[in-house]
């Protein structure tokens, strides 16, 4: 029935069991308790599940666990340096990129990749590169902004 | 929403996937890149009680040019298409379709061999693949097979794949020089599937268009060539009376039903126009415009 799986999650490896048909979503919020990664469809649609995986930037509600097994992953827990906001989640505050805050993690996972991959990302390769995210509340305006903002100020690290 | 209980197993080559997917018959799924199946397995629209992943065999990734064809490895995913100098260069049909397939956080995982062994009529590579001619490669317990793509799609949901085939390559001919390509779609919002969609590829012959292949995208419920589309094309040029012909020889000879992304009549006169306008790309295209 459940399998032990592997998987470094900011940059910490835990060892679970874990039934396989948990989502990799689930596994995150509900055995890692960690939260930050929101769930807003469960339908693959709306990208609040973003997460890093292996360096793709990848829906988690779409995954199961145990595919994830020896993989490396990055949750938007794993952003911020020492207390210190990474230049994207400055960027979202200064700019204004959010609302109700509800899609942002998943934004910001989604965006740190698309400006690490293209860092002179123009307005148009940013709305492109984040047509996986919806959000209900902010019209994206902002939420494209902060993401120049960012990669002008070099905002992959 | 939580998928049903199944055993799972991750094989890590081909051999041990096919002995467990003989093993176990019509119970076990596949899992390639998952963006079809888990969703469907979370509405319980599928419920296997095995699933084998094929994503830790080595070696079903690759996207490489051999004996007059595109090799693509079953399991690579859309992003390494969009990524790919080489398909970007020759293969512009193929570049278009994997571009407008989802949002790009799917197409980093979703994979090619999946696309087209779930047989949905929605999905994009289908049309693509038969306006390419491509053939797709199986392999068995008992070794390997080409099937090409015109007897590759049998029914909704219902490909040529035995239960225990995998689908191991796809394999596109290598257009000619004055080859040409593109597909055309319309969705209704971002990363949805197709209100309709077409493929064309097709070759010059001076100002003649001397072959071509028509796929269409969820218009009706099994992938389709619009044969008559061809027929209307073929051995003339590409004239603005002959694209409104073809196009409304695929507008006639597709089969679509009316849902939230519009009416069976809408959809029809959505293909015609995308037809037209997907020759008229791809007769650019095969003059060297690109
Ligand atoms: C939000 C969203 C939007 C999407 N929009 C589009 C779209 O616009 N256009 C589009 O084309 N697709 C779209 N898709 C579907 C996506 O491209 C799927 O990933 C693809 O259809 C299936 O590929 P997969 O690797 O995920 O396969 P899986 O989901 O793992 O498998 C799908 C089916 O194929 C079988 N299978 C998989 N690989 C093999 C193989 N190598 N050999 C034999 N059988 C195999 C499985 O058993 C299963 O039955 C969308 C998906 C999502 C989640
Ligand atoms: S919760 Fe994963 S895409 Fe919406
Ligand atoms: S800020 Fe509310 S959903 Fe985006």
């Amino acid at each position: 029935m459940g399998i032990t799986i592997s998987v470094e999650v900011n940059g910490t490896t835990y060892e679970r069991e874990v039934e396989p048909r948990t989502l990799l979503v689930h596994f995150l919020r509900e055995e890692l308790r960690l939260t930050g990664t929101n769930v807003g469809c469960e339908t693959s649609l709306c990208g609040a599940c973003t997460v890093h995986l292996d360096g793709l930037a990848v829906k988690s509600c779409t995954q199961l666990a145990v595919q994830a097994d020896g993989a490396k992953i990055t949750t938007i827990e794993g952003l911020a340096d020492n207390g210190s906001l990474h230049p994207m989640q400055q960027a979202f505050w200064d700019e204004h990129g959010l609302q109700c805050g509800y899609c942002t993690p998943g934004m910001i996972m989604a965006a740190t990749k698309l400006v690490e991959d293209n860092p002179d990302a123009s307005e148009d390769d940013i709305r492109h590169g984040l047509k996986g995210n919806l959000c209900r509340c902010t019209g994206y305006q902002n939420i494209v902004k902060a993401v120049a903002s960012a990669a002008k100020a070099g905002g992959a690290r | 929403m939580i998928p049903g209980s199944f055993d799972y197993h991750a094989p890590t080559s081909l051999d041990d996937a096919l002995a467990l997917l003989t093993e176990h018959g019509g119970d076990a799924k596949i899992l390639a890149g998952g963006h079809s199946l888990i969703p469907a397995m979370r509405f319980r629209l599928a419920v296997p009680e095995v699933l084998v992943d094929i994503g830790r065999i080595p070696d079903l990734e690759y996207i490489r040019e051999e004996d007059g064809h595109l090799a693509v490895g079953g399991m690579t995913r859309e992003v390494a298409l969009e990524d790919s100098d080489l398909v970007n260069a020759k293969y512009p049909l193929l570049a278009d379709t994997a571009r407008v397939i989802a949002d790009p956080l799917v197409r980093n995982l979703a994979t090619v061999g999946g696309n087209l062994a779930h047989a949905d009529p929605a999905n994009d590579h289908p049309a693509t693949m038969l306006a390419y001619g491509a053939s797709v490669v199986a392999r068995g317990p008992n070794g390997s097979r080409t099937i090409a793509i015109d007897d590759f799609f049998v029914d909704l949901f219902e490909s040529a794949l035995e239960s225990n085939e995998i689908l191991t390559e796809i394999r596109i001919p290598t257009p000619p020089a004055h080859g040409g390509g593109a597909y055309l779609k319309m969705e209704r919002k971002v990363g949805d599937y197709a209100v309709s969609a077409v493929a064309v590829q097709l070759v010059l012959d001076g100002g003649t268009v001397s072959s071509a292949r028509i796929g269409l995208t969820n218009v009706n419920p099994v992938p389709m060539r619009a044969k008559n589309a061809e027929a209307e094309l073929v051995g003339k040029a590409a004239t603005d009376d002959v694209l409104e012909a073809a196009g409304r020889a695929a507008a006639g000879e597709c089969d679509p039903s009316g849902d939230l992304r519009g009416s069976a009549e809408y959809k029809r006169d959505v293909t015609r126009i995308l037809t037209k306008r997907a020759i008229r790309k791809a007769v650019e295209r095969a003059k060297g415009g690109n």
